[in-house]
């Protein structure tokens, strides 16, 4: 017998990614690579006003090019394209995917083109001819909700989308009653309050693949094939099939390669709706590709809360108390989570404080702009920018260090599992761990010589420090309208390789290689026998998505249950071929054999081939290898960590440059440490990029401002200094595997902690705070301009 | 219509093009080499990048009429066979990609970058990339897979 090679363990180590080989050569296929016999092409023309009501519409022009297949108003849509269902249970106003009588932002669909080809569709799109009655345009969410100028939807008073949720402490489970007695006393009995007002502004969520969609509707079979650049097939096709009127098992929803998504990617969108639609009125398979200037528009937004913040402490700083006071602005419509996003800063407010009483409120208004959802954090980096912001504002005041400040109010140890006054119960963490790290790993001393002495040579240098929780591992079916579980199906084939399916849908995330590497190590087999299917609901039977920093958490550990199943059946295979009790058996080096004799067993082929052909079938046993595991999780998991930078501005132009960012992130146990690091890379550009040069900006007659990447900033390399990073390593109790998440933690400490750096910067200035982004000319007034 | 003759990937080719049509398009959906991207419309992310006559280009900035007579060099030219080119062997080696999307842009833009100066400082090499998006890796791995590629890695 020739000896198996001995297979490395791959769990926690830096494994190179299995799906790269494609995807650097170009041979990716991504929604617009693809092409069907037939296929026509669909273009939107869309509203150039912000309030409008639409007077008439004229297509004929359009409709007589040769090559054009077929024009429709809002109104020849409305009749097979219901108005857009939303995943929340907040009231929403009517919503059609195009519209039939009013426009209520710049980028809503007007009216559809379908043509023989891309180029066609757009020039047939720019003939149609809207005549628009324009109304007034509200983008301030402060000034919406007096009512003024405009109402966006006629049943919704004062545009209050959610007029106003109370939360924390005192406030009963049902809303019903709310308790300030113990606000009231904790405010009453402070040494000190600080208050700030502060924008957490808007951002396009920009993923380099704009949005797009094939649809194929085969009248023979009556089933309909849809290609989206989505982070989320199962409920896209949930939402397709009752749109259509078709059963679930009618419609198999495809993400194929997914060209990044960030949250923008969660919700079902119009134009798939649309294309879907027309797909199957007109019996020909249909493909829409978002342009990027389209996508500026008419992708969903993030962030944009407004936050008032007052936090009572006693002199030696101990926070006795809190008030944060909510306004979101979501834009024109209700998306698929837009009014639930803001309720994520409602529930992370408590950060990774003991705060012993808490009073939030939310608002939430319509304004006359694109609409928003979930975006990279979507919620908990506007709570930890609002907590964090106003501990550095509170630490000036008191003349504390802000990490001193921190310590003294942290969540310890051994309170966890911990019920914040919001509602949450923190699972795990050891926040002063992170701090300490973090300290340590930027010298936290010698970083404030170092500041000094430049400062000594007129130079404006600051640090700054954010510690930060978030909720990840989404989460029970309490908390999610989805469904809040995940599923995986492991199937060893006869010829002993391993077919793995999950519902976690990546783009980007590399669930092929670190599921992969799950597998290898369970079953003691290489890693290239192995292949995870994601992405269709065709080969993957059910699934949630990926969202929330879930699919380690919750896809991995039922990709985890459902390999146990498999292997306690094969394991009964094996005892019955080898004649040795299934106990004692190990799975390793590609052979399931007894344990300390390894020649006593089977290859992991042989064990496999014997149960397709079980003869003898051993008694109690089936044929087969194929097991399949839901698991929803009792709790979120709650990573987190601590973020420090240095930035210079120039005193001369205004220019804030980022010197250092030091990054210690706990995202409990990690597979695949080099993913990881990815992941917290890519999470502080955005963050970064935030608090530096993103902004979507709007006319205050609600025209788009950043409609294109000439005029929306996103980051480029030489934005970045080289991130320092590190972790901890804090388990979390809520999944077998330990694992919180990690997808969107770089954007909540990096942001917060380059605005207080920067206020520190400028602190010779006797400035508070710093609105973002820290545009030069802003900064450029504060040095100049000698006002804050 | 007009007529177009250009060399790609060493294959020769030629076609019946509209004059307007972008050379990402002609390279996308006449020859179907669809690993050059089209992430933006005003020529500011560098998806579409590839070389002609050697040099980096925009596909997404020329019009392929404007093309006729080159020679072009896409994503799924640069590998030797089974041998991969030591830029996609670096961006593999070091993680320098996630949702791929940006990735056959930047190598190409790295190809150029590597031809000009084949052993660049780091920050001549975020300099040198300055005309290429990436939304998820923050572009450290980015530059870790340059260096892989240049030999001029650090010891970290």
């Amino acid at each position: 017998m020739a000896a198996s090679p001995v297979l490395p363990k791959l769990v926690g180590q830096r494994v190179k990614r299995r799906e790269d080989p494609r995807l650097i050569q170009g041979l990716g296929t991504y929604v617009d690579d693809i092409k069907i016999v037939g296929m026509q092409h669909v273009a939107f023309k869309r509203s150039d006003l912000a309030h409008a009501r639409i007077l008439s519409v004229e297509t004929s022009e359009a409709a007589a090019m040769p090559g054009v297949e077929a024009v429709l108003t809002g109104a020849q849509i409305a009749e097979f394209v219901d108005p857009m269902p939303i995943g929340t249970p907040f009231p929403s106003p009517d919503h059609r995917a195009v519209a039939t009588d009013i426009v209520r932002y710049v980028g809503e669909p007007v009216a559809v083109v379908v043509a023989s080809d891309r180029y066609l569709a757009r020039d047939a799109a720019d003939t149609i001819v809207i005549d628009y009655e324009p109304l007034p345009a509200v983008v301030d969410p402060e000034r919406a909700m007096t009512g003024q100028p405009t109402q966006v939807h006629a049943d919704f008073e004062n545009n209050l989308a959610v007029a106003l949720v109370p939360g924390g402490t005192g406030v009963s489970a049902d809303l019903q009653t709310v308790d300030d007695s113990a606000v009231d006393a904790a405010f009453a009995a402070a040494d000190v309050v600080v208050s700030q007002r502060m924008h957490n502004q808007r951002l396009a969520p920009t993923a380099m693949e704009a949005r797009g969609v094939v649809a194929h509707y085969e009248r023979g079979k009556d089933t309909m094939t849809i290609w989206s650049s989505t982070q989320n097939p199962h409920i896209l096709r949930t939402f397709i099939a009752g749109m259509n009127g078709m059963g679930q098992d009618q419609v198999r929803a495809i993400a194929p390669e997914v060209g990044g998504g960030f949250g923008a990617k969660i919700n079902i969108y119009g134009e798939e709706y649309v294309v879907a639609g027309l797909s199957k009125k007109l019996g020909l398979p249909l493909k829409w590709a978002e342009d990027r200037s389209e996508a500026f528009l008419a992708t969903t937004h993030g962030r944009d809360i407004i936050g008032y913040i007052d936090l009572a402490a006693t002199r030696d700083g101990k926070v006795l108390g809190m008030k944060l006071r909510l306004v979101a602005d979501i834009g024109a419509y209700n998306m698929l989570l837009t009014a639930a996003i803001p309720t994520l800063t409602m529930m992370m407010a408590n950060a990774t404080y003991d705060i012993p009483a808490i009073r939030a409120t939310l608002t939430e208004v319509f304004t006359n702009k694109t609409p928003t959802d979930a975006y990279r954090g979507a919620g908990r980096p506007e709570a930890t920018y609002f907590v964090e912001r106003g501990m550095d504002i509170l630490a000036t005041e008191l003349g504390m260090d802000p990490a001193e400040l921190r310590r003294k109010n942290f969540i310890q140890p051994d309170q966890f599992p911990y019920a914040t006054q919001m509602g949450a119960v923190y699972d795990s963490g050891d926040y002063e761990k992170a701090l300490d790290l973090g300290l340590k790993n930027a010298d936290w001393d010698a970083m404030k010589q170092e500041r000094d002495a430049a400062r000594a040579e007129g130079r404006l240098v600051g640090m700054g420090l954010a510690m930060y929780v978030e909720v990840c591992g989404l989460g029970p079916s309490s908390s999610l309208p989805t469904g809040g579980w995940e599923h995986s199906q492991v199937t060893i084939e006869r010829d002993g390789r391993i077919s793995a399916t999950t519902g976690a849908s990546p783009h980007g995330q590399g669930n092929e290689t670190t599921f992969g590497q799950m597998l290898a190590d369970q079953f003691g087999v290489p890693l290239e026998h192995i292949t995870i299917h994601h992405g269709d609901t065709g080969v993957v039977k059910q699934g949630i998505g990926t969202f929330g920093s879930r699919s380690q958490a919750v896809g991995g550990t039922a990709l985890h249950l459902a390999g146990g199943k498999v292997k306690e059946k094969m394991a009964k295979f094996a005892a019955a071929l080898i004649e040795a009790h299934e106990d004692d058996l190990v799975f390793e080096d590609g052979r399931i054999s007894v344990k300390g004799v390894p020649d006593s067993g089977k290859t992991f082929a042989e064990v496999a081939g014997y149960a397709y052909v079980p003869v003898p079938l051993p008694e109690g046993l089936t044929p087969g290898l194929s097991e399949e595991a839901f698991f929803e999780p009792a709790n979120n998991t709650y990573p987190f960590g601590c973020h420090i930078s240095l930035v210079e501005v120039d005193r001369d132009t205004g220019e804030p440059t980022l010197l250092r960012l030091v990054a210690v992130d706990d995202a409990g146990n990690l597979i695949n440490p080099l993913i990881v690091e990815g992941q917290i890379h890519g999470g502080l550009a955005q963050g970064i990029g935030q608090a530096m040069i993103e902004e979507v900006a709007y006319s205050e007659d609600g025209q788009p401002l950043t409609a294109s990447f000439m005029d929306y900033a996103i980051p480029r390399a030489a934005d970045f200094p080289r991130f320092e990073l590190d972790n901890t390593v804090t388990p979390t109790p809520v999944n077998p595997l330990g694992a919180k998440g990690v997808g969107e933690a770089g954007t909540l400490g990096s942001t917060p902690c380059i605005v207080s750096a920067t206020v520190d910067a400028l602190s010779e200035f006797g400035v508070k705070h710093i609105d973002m982004m820290l545009r030069p000319e802003k900064l450029w007034q504060i040095i100049h301009g000698g006002q804050s | 219509m007009a007529q177009v003759t250009l060399t790609v990937n060493g294959k020769q080719r030629t076609a019946e093009v509209e004059p307007r049509m972008l050379l990402v398009h002609f390279l996308r959906e006449q020859l179907m080499l669809t690993g050059t991207h089209v992430g933006c419309d005003t020529s500011q992310c560098g998806a579409c990048t590839v070389l002609v006559d050697g040099r980096s280009a925009k596909a997404c900035t020329l019009f392929a009429v404007q093309a006729d007579g080159s020679e072009v060099t896409t994503i799924e030219g640069l590998a030797d066979g089974d041998a991969l080119h030591p830029l996609q062997d670096g961006f593999w080696e070091e993680h320098g990609l996630q949702c791929g999307y940006c990735t056959p842009g930047m190598i190409m833009s790295a190809v150029n970058l590597l031809n000009d100066n084949p052993a660049p400082s780091e920050a001549e090499i975020r300099h040198g990339l300055d005309g290429n998006f990436c939304r998820c890796t923050g572009y450290q791995h980015i530059v870790n897979a340059v260096q892989h590629a240049a030999g001029t890695a650090s010891k970290e």
